[in-house]
């Protein structure tokens, strides 16, 4: 049994190369699915295979594809490359030494949904993955995996890249799909969400990088192989980023239900100088903060046992604080960027990040009082639930729960 | 005259052909980084020329430069190095990294050397955590990634661009 299915570049020398990528099975899948399969059938083994959105969400894929409306076209497929989320930087990897693997996932989820064009949306600091990627996609045109009538079929596909010029808000996908269209990108009103108006108000499926590299594999093997792996509420395997205060960062492919012990100690090679872990945060800069107590250690990482410990898995981008610094730092650099990041459409995301950023500075100066920590949890509050995205919400998770579950560290930061 | 439509016909043709006949102004921000290649920033010349080349208004193209991090409408430092100081980089040493590299070159942060051709800029992640300290340099032509950086290495690389630029006088 291989050991990855995502980062296979990791056993397989070159699989970046398209001859090597196709000795290793590369392709089969596609070409499987267009000359042998209807599109519902190849949704229903993505169905079966219990695969979910890993940008964040956890949305099960196959039945996101299934929702687009078949009484609108033509329909489009967007792979989500604008990774940003503080803590993440699995996709990079992905696109960079794997990449065929992932472009013949977008070419199977465009023929599930019936889509012939495919769009890649790469953060504008991703200049090199996309010229990278281009230059792959010319190869797969060249060698008449991409095109018109495919496989001798009446099924055509072309895939283009897009590139973005730097905005934290593109990962969320309407607002992504707007910046697609040439203007600023804000988050839209939802519902209707995208598979029913999406690109250029277009059946549209939005999917990350990692979820349709997953695809392929899933097409080849089989919906239950795939559904065997993990756990039982996340089903697969999942690229961990482990990032911070660990002697060994990096990605690491493992099965859902890998505990944060085993994460952080056995491939992570503990935290550095041996020092004791205090914090953890499983999503990036916008999860919750847990308190790495033996209890959330051996918690096994899938979806529904990280909401035990009142957080989110999200992307799974695990960032690691040990004691040598203060959550009030922390939050300090959480607030900061979502101060940036805010895209400034809804007034309690814009406002309140802008005022909580002053507060948390003036706490971590040494110049606020307790009655500051409480104004600046009662601001966070006041963003929750009211906002056009998610944004507003991931912004003050880390607030929130760094005052409640950390008081003595902003015990010590007041006068 | 249109100059960005006169000397990029053809790249531009080929990037509004991504995108459905009806929907040019998708290449909105590939035509705003070609407008950078030259001299680093967007003008307000070159946001009319782009806004008929689309169909779009001018202040339809020039809210985007606003928007996005990326795109500039001041001339700025040939060489733009943009650090990441978000948390994951800053408990891997950014911070430290920042302030150790602006005394180096002896400029604070935002700032551009005196010659031009340097500027230090602190920027929000770039999905490369577990290599930190790093940073991108942006230039007029694209952007490029520098991990596991020290002061030591950035002084090396600026060095490099320094006797570029003056072969390029001489």
């Amino acid at each position: 049994m291989s050991k990855y299915i995502l980062l296979r570049h990791r056993e397989i020398p070159d699989i970046n190369k398209l001859d090597v990528y196709k000795k290793n099975g590369g392709f089969e899948a596609f070409r499987n699915a267009v000359t042998a399969m209807k599109p519902d059938e190849v949704t229903e083994i993505v169905k079966t295979s219990g695969l979910r959105g890993r940008g964040g969400a956890g949305f099960p894929t196959g039945l996101k594809w299934s929702f687009m409306d078949n009484n609108n076209w033509p329909h489009y497929v967007v792979a989500n490359a604008d990774e940003s989320e503080p803590g993440t930087f699995k996709d990079r990897e992905i696109m960079e030494s794997n990449p065929f693997q992932f472009l013949e996932g977008v070419a199977i989820s465009s023929y599930a949904v019936g889509a012939n064009a495919a769009y890649v949306y790469c953060r504008g600091e991703f200049w090199q993955v996309a010229h990278y990627l281009d230059e792959k996609i010319a190869e797969l045109e060249e060698a008449g995996l991409l095109g018109e009538n495919l496989f001798g079929t009446d099924y055509s596909l072309r895939i283009y890249t897009h590139l973005g010029a730097g905005a934290y808000i593109c990962g969320e996908e309407t607002a992504l799909l707007e910046s697609m269209e040439g203007k600023r990108g804000q988050p839209r009103l939802r519902p209707p969400f995208p598979p029913s108006f999406g690109l250029y108000g277009k059946p549209t499926v939005v999917n990350n990088v990692e979820t349709l590299t997953n695809v392929p594999l899933i097409i080849t093997n089989g919906g239950q192989w795939y559904k065997d792996l993990g756990t039982e509420d996340t089903t697969g395997v999942k690229v961990f980023s482990l990032s911070g205060r660990v002697k060994e960062p990096g990605n690491y492919e493992l099965p859902f239900g890998t505990t944060f012990r085993e994460l952080i100690y056995e491939h992570g090679g503990g935290i550095i100088d041996d020092r004791p872990v205090r914090a953890i945060m499983a999503a990036g800069a916008s999860s919750a903060l847990i308190v790495a107590d033996d209890k959330a250690l051996d918690t096994p990482m899938d979806y529904a046992s990280v909401r035990e410990l009142n957080a989110d898995l999200g992307s799974a981008s695990i960032i690691v604080i040990d004691d040598t610094v203060s959550i009030d730092w922390v939050l300090n650099k959480t607030v900061h960027f979502f101060k940036h990041e805010s895209c400034g459409k809804c007034t309690p995301c814009r406002e309140g990040n802008y005022w909580m950023s002053h507060i948390i500075e003036r706490i971590h100066d040494g110049e606020a009082t307790q009655n500051d920590v409480e104004l600046l949890h009662s601001v966070a509050n006041q963003i929750q639930n009211k906002c056009l995205c998610a944004l507003g919400e991931f912004s003050i998770q880390a607030v929130m729960t760094g005052i409640e579950r950390f008081p003595q560290d902003f015990e010590a930061a007041v006068k | 005259m249109n100059k960005i439509a006169e000397k990029y016909a053809d790249e531009i043709q080929k990037i509004i052909a991504k995108y459905p006949p009806e929907e040019k102004r998708s290449a909105v921000m590939s035509l705003l980084y070609i407008a950078q290649r030259e001299d680093g920033h967007v003008s307000k010349q070159d946001i009319s020329e782009i806004a008929e080349i689309l169909e779009m208004t001018s202040t339809e193209v020039a809210t985007l430069i606003g928007f996005y991090t990326l795109y500039y409408d001041k001339p700025g430092a040939k060489y733009r190095i943009q650090i990441c100081n978000d948390l994951p980089c800053a408990l891997r040493g950014a911070d430290e990294f920042i302030t150790k590299l602006c005394e180096k070159l002896g400029i604070q942060i935002g700032e551009t050397t005196e010659d031009g051709l340097v500027s230090v800029e602190a920027v929000m992640c770039l999905a490369a955590c577990d290599k930190a300290p790093m940073f991108q340099v942006q230039t007029g032509d694209g952007l490029e990634y520098h991990e596991l950086q020290s002061v030591e290495s950035t002084m090396e690389l600026i060095e490099k661009w320094k006797a570029a630029r003056d072969s390029q006088v001489s």
